[in-house]
């Protein structure tokens, strides 16, 4: 088994720029899963082989390193990765309801994926955005502040085929595959897109700058 | 206290994120500033700063520096830890999604203060706009020329490489962050040797935080007096709180070192209408939580550690009376069984039985002797672990069973859990059909 011969030339070309980021070799690895999830959406045996063979690894260590990380997967997934964060702060605000709730409504579980292949659900950890909280990710773009129908809303788009925008991201959210090549860090010219802090991360920013009272604070209970 | 934006400056502005809006604001003066002096004279200005580190520990970083052996002509690496992941801790990712270019500017500078001639950024992978941001940030800076070859004209050349992560929580220790960029599997390492001495590619390395690298640029403009100014004596300048859960308007607040959870609820409006603080945690979910006794403790490193817990990474995970304090440590504790790498038992193994008994005791149908027993357990674990995540994955329960014993048992005596769940949810319930978006 490997990649036929025209795909193997151009991820031949990806994995030597990976490589040339790094003063040694083995350091592409991660990269190159990623790579190898924006081809096929997940990590093949053909592309465990590829990596092997591009880092001079066995396909053991390429393995033993593609099951730490969770963002690899290791069968077909959805062309939409749902998260729903359920660490404690996001699950006590709100993270358990709407993934009981959107769980139910698309009919599968934890790492599981719809018959139609578009959406695969999973229960995240703490993803850094808890001023935001209840949060989701899809393909790991941010949607913040969800509610169970934001969120049943928020899956029925994504299995019609339409645009949807996250809170704090690009202008849509772009297919796995396509997020799995920015990550292998190749640029999708889509950083100017988007919000830059966000409501919540500059609270504190704008209440200096439009709460003229909040500069000379005495706050002096210490 | 008042609240002192200087990480967070810039984050209101349009197109925050760009090479233009910080130049505007002064980017990048401080690294010309940096470029004229000796690297050691940087070194000795971190150091009389009083800065500490950013992500956790608060170790002070000048020391830290100053602990890399004399140059012996073979490269020395910076690498930034950008692998935000502890619960509740959210400042380095909007940091980086709205203002790459403080954090670029402060590698530079960090990176020819201590000899490295190329750094690393090493971001989690689940946060691709954050990515996005950086590489761009970086290809701006290449092109202004305060990265890559004879920088500013100093002869000074840096190559900066930014690498997303795959997801794992344990990769925010700092040696398995290394052996994870060195494409491995991301597990700590025995120290010593600390990184000063053998990091990435065995060679000398210094690992900072997000904020910590873009706190420099700041201190070498304004002077080590100035950042020392503020905060408290040992716990010198400014930081970012990040409060969470049910406060009226969660979000980041920056403040000097030493502002209490009463002055940052002030700021954040007090708790959501209606209720009551409950219990909070000062750094994230692996440091010991406070109840509203801790109000008015100083945030800084001493005083938080005085009354039993740690400054952590300033991530206030704020809870009122309607939550569960039981399943709220449960569920971190599932996060630690999770997350734990596997490398040393009683992480291991201990987070695995941990989960099983608070899981039984939240349902109703655990023992007194459960509770004893979860006790026990930790005891085997702190301090007696291969890194501080077996350590943290302790804290939330030692501290909640001394703070909160009489609600472990309430669920034993009852047979379930007292708290509706639906109470502390931040959206209105019974959803309403029809009323999207």
């Amino acid at each position: 088994m490997s990649f036929p011969a025209d795909v193997a030339e151009r991820l031949g070309k990806d994995a030597e720029a990976i490589i040339s980021r790094y003063p040694d070799k083995r350091s592409a690895l991660l990269p190159m899963l990623h790579l190898m999830q924006s081809e096929e959406g997940y990590v093949s045996p053909d592309g465990i082989a590829f990596c092997a063979e591009h880092l001079d690894l066995t396909p053991a260590e390429v393995s033993a390193v593609a099951t730490f990380y969770t963002q690899y997967k290791r069968r077909p997934h959805g062309e939409y990765q749902v998260g729903v964060c359920i660490n404690t702060l996001c699950a006590v605000m709100g993270g358990d309801r709407i993934w009981e709730d959107v769980s139910e409504h698309l009919g599968i579980g934890h790492d599981q994926t719809t018959a139609d292949g578009k959406v695969s659900l999973e229960r995240l950890e703490c993803n850094a955005a808890c001023d935001y909280a209840p949060v989701m990710m899809v393909n790991w773009e941010f949607f913040d502040n969800m509610t169970p129908d934001k969120a049943r809303q928020l899956v029925d788009d994504l299995r019609a085929g339409k645009d949807v925008r996250p809170t704090r991201g690009a202008d849509k959210v772009e297919p796995f595959v396509k997020i799995s090549r920015v990550l292998a860090g190749f640029e999708d010219g889509r950083a100017g897109e988007g919000v830059g802090a966000g409501p919540a991360s500059q609270a504190g920013v704008s209440r200096v700058a439009g709460d003229s009272t909040a500069r000379s604070d005495k706050g002096g209970d210490r | 206290m008042t609240l002192t934006p200087m990480l967070t400056r810039q984050w209101a502005e349009e197109q925050s994120w760009t090479l233009d809006t910080y130049t505007s604001g002064g980017g990048y003066r401080a690294l010309t500033k940096a470029l004229k002096k000796e690297p050691g004279d940087l070194v000795k200005i971190v150091k009389e700063s009083g800065l500490r580190g950013r992500g956790g520990a608060g170790f002070p970083s000048g020391v830290k520096w100053g602990f890399l052996p004399e140059d012996d002509g073979g490269p020395r690496y910076l690498v930034v830890n950008a692998d935000e992941s502890e619960p509740g801790t959210c400042k380095d990712i909007p940091l980086m999604m709205a203002s790459p270019h403080v954090l670029v500017e402060g590698v530079a500078i960090s990176a020819y203060a201590i000899g490295a001639r190329h750094a690393f950024i090493y971001v989690r992978g689940e946060v691709v706009h954050v990515y996005r941001r950086l590489l761009n940030a970086v290809k701006e800076a290449y092109a202004a020329g305060h990265l890559g070859r004879d920088i500013h004209g100093s002869g000074w050349d840096l190559e900066l490489t930014v690498h997303a992560g795959a997801g794992a929580y344990i990769c925010g220790e700092e040696t398995a962050l290394l052996d994870s960029l060195e494409g491995r599997r991301g597990q700590p390492r025995l120290k010593p040797p600390f990184p000063a001495v053998a990091g990435l590619y065995s060679r000398p390395t210094i690992v900072n935080n997000v904020e910590t690298i873009a706190s420099v640029p700041a201190i070498v403009d304004n002077g080590a007096d100035w950042f020392s100014s503020m905060g408290t004596e040992k716990s010198a300048g400014v930081g970012i709180y990040s409060l969470s859960g049910h406060v009226a308007q969660p979000g980041q607040y920056e403040a000097p070192l030493g502002i209490t959870l009463r002055e940052l609820l002030e700021h954040a409006g007090g708790m959501r209408e209606g209720s009551q603080l409950k219990f909070w945690t000062p750094g994230g979910s692996s440091t010991p939580m406070f109840t509203a006794e801790h109000l008015d403790t100083p945030l800084d490193f001493e005083a938080v550690g005085a009354a039993g817990s740690m400054l952590g990474t300033r991530a206030l995970q704020i809870f009122d009376e309607s939550t569960c304090v039981v399943r709220a440590v449960t569920r971190w504790t599932e996060f630690y069984k999770h997350e734990s790498c596997g490398k040393c038992t009683p992480c291991r193994e201990g987070t695995f039985w941990m989960t099983q008994i608070l899981q039984r005791l939240e349902a109703g149908t655990g023992t007194t002797e459960d509770i004893d027993r979860l006790v026990e357990v930790c005891e085997s674990i702190g301090g007696r672990s291969f890194c501080a995540l077996g350590d943290g994955a302790t804290s939330p329960i030692v501290s909640s069973i001394d703070l909160f014993r009489d609600e472990y048992e309430e669920h034993v005596r009852l047979g379930t859990c007292p708290y509706e769940r639906d109470a502390s949810v931040l959206f209105d319930l019974p959803e309403q059909e029809g009323a999207q978006v």
